[in-house]
């Protein structure tokens, strides 16, 4: 660009103009990107669930569905409980260090209120797919002999024990999440909200 | 007619643009094969275009009619199956040309200089059809969408600090639902498309710039003849018009022998899981991305290992971005004093056989689960990991093999039988 006749008043005058365009942009933008959060429906949405697990046998899984999201519930037999502290050296966080994928109250050996009531949200926490549930132990569940009941994401590999405690050296960095919840009574539970209220 | 063409050249650069871009643009006259897949590349996009425009007229972009609105297209609107099969297999066909079209630029050495800005545009445009690719793909709302735009827009929740908000921005809502199905409707249809449209004009642009490089890599432009014009070149209007309808008519009769009797192609093109509508609580026993984007789906997980404080499953977003990455800096990467792999030496043409093996071998893997074994003794994720070093081996180590490699002497001239 020449330099000659700029006029440095004329100068100034564009700078600050363009800039403001800048700005305005910028703020005329905003409605455009906001538009594609949640919307308030979707926000709605996210209403707690009750479920009634009177007739969940032991080793049985019932799948419920809250925010969209599947939730496992395990009633999980004496056998079960008993892998966990065998399972425990081979696992990245066996004593749910990670604060945030539970609440407090199940932030224990078995990561649940009652021990053989399990109740996660059945998403890896690698890249989002549904785990498979592979619960009985041994060749039965085609993970090789010694794998002591779980849940295998067939997606890229990553393996939870019975509490769904994340094994080492697969991709899930994390312990599946363990929603809030709450017993209403010795047969009913309410997914998506706990003594602190609704999540 | 010639009064009306005066008229038209008054008002409008007509006879101008023509010549500039046609009659009078000179091509280099050694064209082979590997120069079908430009002009091919822009025929699938117009055939995209068009079958979209007829299947937007009956789709319904909604989670509870969208499965059967694609049914509804496949059986009950007259040719609807014609026109859906024509983008489907159009879909998986706009990969193989562009793959054939970015492997001709590596053959001979087309993103070296003066052709890096034509290169790099060229690259966008993957990325930009990496977009399209998969957002149509979440359309249908099968299984397969439904896990697989899961799976990819939790990469985002990988980016720390910011992940989690982002990607609810990119759904619209705390797991794939309506909202994410909408707007991927709008960016498929409209943004992406427009978009493309304009990135391809920006590539010609840039092409007809600094001219077609050729598989000598020899710039012809340095020869001219009395008149002006590249002594190695003809005019690309009738010449290479002329030979492109051959690679069209060949291109035509395979694209219609696939969609007429292999749709499908075995779940190659069509993925058996899709033909389930979405279950949100159900994952497919196997979450695969169709045959296109699976290498980089390998390099996605073949990384296990936290390292460096960061988790393996960052680690994994990274390595698979910088493998889309990786080909914007492959202009400067490479030092060899010859464009063509016909004057390079064994080096270039080791490393390019290896890239390309290790490139199929990702995709083929990237179909399978990674705890099984699919080829010889080992666990496919090993293979996945020693075949991902040898990918970025090809980039990371080309300053230093093209550089040792033995070239030999280029000449002035294209060579021509």
């Amino acid at each position: 660009m020449s330099e000659e006749g700029i006029n440095p008043r004329r100068r100034r005058l564009l700078v600050i103009t363009s800039g403001l365009g800048v700005v305005g942009t910028a703020f005329a933008l905003t409605p455009f990107v906001l538009s594609m959060m949640p919307s308030a429906r979707a926000k709605a949405a996210g209403a707690p669930v009750e479920v009634d697990i009177s007739k969940l046998e032991p080793g049985q899984l019932l799948t419920v569905e809250w925010r969209g999201k599947p939730v496992w519930i395990l009633r999980r037999t004496p056998a079960m409980l008993k892998s966990l502290a065998e399972v425990e050296g081979l696992l990245a966080d066996p004593k749910s260090g990670v604060a945030d994928q539970q609440p407090t109250y199940a932030q224990n050996d078995t990561r649940a209120i009652k021990p053989e009531i399990l109740i996660l949200v059945g998403i890896c926490t690698h890249l989002g797919c549904s785990p498979d549930k592979r619960l009985d132990a041994g060749f039965a569940s085609g993970l090789g002999g010694d794998w002591k009941g779980g849940f295998f994401c067939p997606c890229h590999g990553s393996k939870f024990d019975l509490a769904g405690r994340v094994f080492k050296n697969v991709p899930a960095p994390t312990n599946l999440p363990v929603p809030p919840h709450a017993y209403l009574s010795d047969t009913r539970i309410v997914i998506g909200a706990d003594q602190k209220g609704a999540a | 007619m010639q009064k009306l063409l005066t008229w038209i050249d008054d008002r409008f650069p007509l006879t101008k643009v023509w010549k500039e871009h046609l009659a009078e643009y000179y091509a280099p006259k050694n064209f082979n094969f590997w120069y079908y897949f430009g002009s091919l590349a822009l025929l699938v996009l117009v055939m995209q275009i068009a079958t979209g425009i007829f299947l937007t007229m009956h789709y319904k972009p909604d989670t509870g009619l969208a499965f059967a609105s694609v049914e509804y297209i496949m059986r009950d609107v007259d040719w609807g199956w014609l026109i859906r099969y024509m983008h489907s297999t159009g879909a998986s066909f706009f990969f193989i040309v562009v793959y054939l079209h970015m492997f001709r630029g590596l053959l001979y050495g087309s993103y070296r200089q003066p052709r890096e800005l034509l290169w790099l545009i060229g690259v966008v445009i993957f990325v930009a059809l990496m977009a399209e690719a998969f957002m149509g793909y979440l359309l249908p709302w099968g299984n397969m969408s439904y896990w697989g735009a899961q799976v990819i827009i939790s990469l985002f929740d990988a980016i720390p600090v910011i992940g989690p908000g982002l990607s609810e921005w990119i759904r619209g809502d705390f797991v794939v639902s309506d909202a994410t199905l909408n707007r991927f409707f709008a960016f498929h249809v409209i943004a992406i498309p427009l978009i493309l449209v304009a990135l391809v004009f920006v590539h010609i642009v840039a092409l007809h710039k600094v001219g077609s490089n050729n598989p000598d890599g020899v710039e012809i432009k340095k020869k001219k003849g009395a008149d002006g014009h590249p002594l190695d070149g003809i005019p690309f209007h009738p010449y290479y018009t002329v030979k492109d309808i051959v690679g069209v008519t060949v291109f035509l009769m395979i694209f219609a022998a696939v969609m007429f009797f292999a749709p499908e192609l075995w779940g190659w093109f069509l993925e058996p899981d899709n033909f389930v509508p979405a279950n949100i609580l159900q994952t497919p026993p196997e979450i695969v991305p169709l045959w296109y984007f699976t290498p980089f789906y390998s390099i996605l997980r073949a990384n296990v290992y936290n390292f460096l404080w960061i988790d393996a499953k960052i680690w994994g977003v990274i390595f698979m971005g910088l493998s889309i990455m990786v080909f914007f800096f492959l202009p400067w990467l490479d030092r060899s004093p010859a464009k063509s792999i016909r004057y390079r030496g064994w080096m270039y043409k080791t490393a390019l056989t290896i890239f390309v093996v290790s490139f199929i071998i990702l995709g083929y893997l990237g179909t399978k689960s990674p705890e099984i074994i699919s080829m010889f003794w080992f666990k496919n994720v090993y293979w996945v990991q020693a075949f991902t070093v040898l990918y970025f081996a090809f980039f990371f180590l080309m300053p230093i093999y093209t550089k040792l490699d033995k070239t030999k002497p280029v000449p002035e001239r294209v060579t021509w039988k």
